[in-house]
């Protein structure tokens, strides 16, 4: 098999990148996806992201706070995911539709 | 030996011989409710129906594949393979054994050994809530789709008494990893009674009652299996599914229980420890086992029901004997005999699983619903309450 | 081996978030975040984070995701019919990511004081046991406030989705 072009060790940088391309995904489908429950889950990738960049400098710098914020950032995850979904669903049962184009009734 | 080859082996060890625990599962559920309702279960398939579950195998890969119409293929195809995935992947960090050194390799029975083992079985319990859901929503089917929400509901809701019923034993052991919990059960006290979790402090009985309640309903089993008897909704969310994707889903409820009981043996039964300690013999209890197993089928043999079971009994006869004395083998033993107890310790809750369903009548939705809500969830807060007290106080 | 695994899972990631901005039906949307979480607790694996990465996949690929999953089943929400991106963003979105991925990128690599490589195994300081000392010592008071963010938050869901009694 032929040696492949990847360096034995991996740089503290290259997770702080992919972290920095999947924020950019989650602002990517916030901003341009109509769909509500679309533009939630990419509020919930950002969340991701962030846990990740957390978890890479608790490494960095060998405590375990960035752990412990990444937990709650979690918890606080889970509770923003119930009460807006509960919103989306009362918004859903109030104009049957799922585009944030059309819950536009207080624009102008 | 070079880590990965021994991984391999081992890995390779454990799939087979989970297949087959999986395939003989089915016949051993059908003979005992068989035998519990009074009629004989599979016979002609092979001496005593053993070869049924060949044969339905056979049945099964050979049916016509139909994919109903106006499936979503993507997700149709994806649901049983989920299900699988993660009915099979909690065996790799469940130890059989200590760490155990046989012909100079040292290595621990199992396939993996990370320090947070507990947690990574309820996190795969909970990820395979998505292949029941998907399953009933790719179905294009609204029976299908009713029975796969209620069934993730059920999944769901009996998460939460299992997790706080496994954090009260987890409070006396003190470690998540578990082969460490396996070895903080060793040893008996007052010289009889065992160091199983189970006697410790006269309180974890309530534990493991909770526990095995919340994992009948985890692994959607009688009396919580509304979602998927025959009779109910159409069978629900596995309706539209034939062939072997049928049979992958029973494989994955097979392997759920198998996990569960396996989790119930570790945290609560002491898992690989023996009955009674080793200096009263009780080393000898699997060949006595084995041997007298032999000895019956000689018996049988002499007398046999069919003409066959000449030649058939005898054959049985001398395979029992040959394991019952695998067990005396000194280089053997020290991985023989913890496999042993710790199998027949997970045989017997499966059996119970398989004592409940032929016994039990099944709850309605709305009752099983509440019945977690209002009963499991308190229930097992304040055990684990108690168990916190009672910790504190000794 | 480590950068193997690392490159292994992060094409996961990245492939699965990719999937995630671009799919028209909302449960494809949701099972590929779901395979950027698995993903995610295997890096955190890497990084040492056993607990953390035990925690992502209980808590969010395992409830979190159920619910949206259980959410976008309820409400039948089909593929999206008309165009999946506003009009605009089909041509500055992608150039214009790339800038902010690119700016962001940099200055990471900018800011980064030299650190030694990430290396499997290296920080074993975040076990359970650690977690724990760390959650009910220092931070006490976050923890208890988001005990009752929880449970804030339960009794806002139960009101706000239930069906009027007349």
């Amino acid at each position: 098999m032929p040696p492949l072009p990847v360096p034995p060790e991996v740089p503290i940088a290259w997770y702080l990148t992919l972290s920095a391309i999947l924020f950019s995904l989650g602002v990517l489908g916030f901003i341009l996806r109509r769909n509500i429950i679309t533009v939630f889950m990419s509020i919930e990738l950002m969340l991701n992201a962030v846990n990740l960049t957390f978890i890479t400098f608790s490494y960095m710098l060998k405590r375990v706070d960035g752990h412990i914020f990444s937990f709650f950032v979690m918890v606080v995850a889970a509770a923003e995911a119930a009460v807006g979904l509960a919103i989306i669903l009362t918004v859903f049962k109030n104009r049957q539709t799922l585009e944030i184009d059309e819950v536009s009734s207080l624009k102008n | 030996m070079n880590y990965f080859l021994l991984s391999l082996i081992k890995t390779g060890i454990v799939v087979g011989v989970f297949m087959h625990i999986l395939a003989y599962l089915q016949w051993i559920e059908r003979k005992v409710i068989a035998h519990v309702q009074l009629r004989v279960g599979p016979r002609r398939v092979g001496p005593h129906g053993l070869l049924q579950p060949l044969a339905d195998v056979i049945k099964l890969i050979t049916k016509e594949d139909m994919i109903p119409s106006h499936v979503n293929k993507v997700f149709y195809y994806l649901a049983p393979f989920i299900a699988v995935l993660f009915g099979l992947i909690s065996i790799s960090v469940i130890p059989f054994g200590p760490e155990v050194e046989v012909f100079g390799i040292r290595t621990s029975m199992s396939l993996a050994d990370p320090s947070i083992g507990i947690l990574f079985i309820l996190g795969i319990s909970g990820m395979g809530v998505y292949g029941v859901a998907l399953a009933g929503w790719a179905s294009n089917n609204k029976y299908s789709l009713m029975g796969g929400l209620r069934s993730s509901a059920q999944m769901i809701s009996y998460e939460l008494p299992m997790a706080l019923a496994i954090a009260a034993p987890l409070l006396i052991l003190n470690t998540l990893n578990l082969r460490e919990i396996g070895e903080r059960q060793i040893g008996f006290s007052w010289g009889i009674i065992p160091n199983w979790t189970i006697f410790a402090g006269g309180w974890q009985v309530i534990s493991f009652i909770l526990f095995m309640i919340a994992a009948f309903a985890e692994t959607n089993r009688v009396p919580f299996d509304l979602p998927e008897a025959e009779n109910e909704l159409v069978a629900g969310f596995h309706t539209e599914y034939s062939s072997m994707k049928f049979a992958s889903f029973f494989m994955a409820e097979y392997a759920n229980m198998v996990t569960v009981s396996a989790v119930a043996t570790l945290l609560f039964l002491g898992a690989w420890h023996p009955i009674f300690p080793v200096e009263y013999g009780s080393n000898f209890i699997p060949t006595l086992i084995f041997v007298v197993s032999g000895l019956i089928c000689f018996y049988h043999a002499m007398q046999p029901a069919r003409p066959f079971d000449r030649i058939t009994l005898p054959v049985f006869g001398v395979l029992f004997i040959g394991l019952g004395l695998i067990f005396q083998v000194p280089m053997l033993q020290q991985v023989a005999i913890p496999l042993f107890w710790f199998s027949s310790k997970v045989l017997a809750i499966l059996f119970v699983f398989i004592w409940v369903r032929a016994t039990l009548p099944r709850f309605r939705y709305d009752q099983l619903m509440s019945f977690a809500w209002t009963f499991m969830f308190p229930a097992s807060l304040i055990n684990l309450f108690v168990t916190g007290l009672l910790v504190a106080l000794s | 081996m480590d950068a193997i695994l690392f490159l292994i899972f992060a094409a996961i990631a990245v492939v699965c978030g990719i999937n995630m901005v671009v799919q028209k039906h909302p449960i494809s949307s949701a099972l590929s975040l779901v395979g950027v979480m698995a993903a995610l607790a295997a890096l955190y694996l890497l990084l040492g984070g056993e607990f953390i990465a035990a925690a992502q996949l209980v808590v969010y690929s395992g409830a979190i995701m159920v619910l949206f999953v259980f959410v976008i089943m309820l409400l039948n929400a089909g593929a999206e019919k008309k165009a999946v991106f506003k009009p605009w963003g089909k041509y500055f979105g992608a150039p214009l990511l790339l800038i902010f991925f690119g700016i962001l990128s940099y200055v990471v690599q900018r800011m980064l004081p030299p650190s030694e490589p990430v290396v499997f195994g290296a920080f074993r300081g975040a076990g359970p046991r650690e977690i724990g000392q760390s959650l009910f010592t220092v931070y006490l008071l976050p923890f208890e406030v988001t005990s009752v963010l929880i449970l804030v938050a339960i009794l806002g869901a139960i009101v706000l989705a239930r069906k009027e009694i007349d």
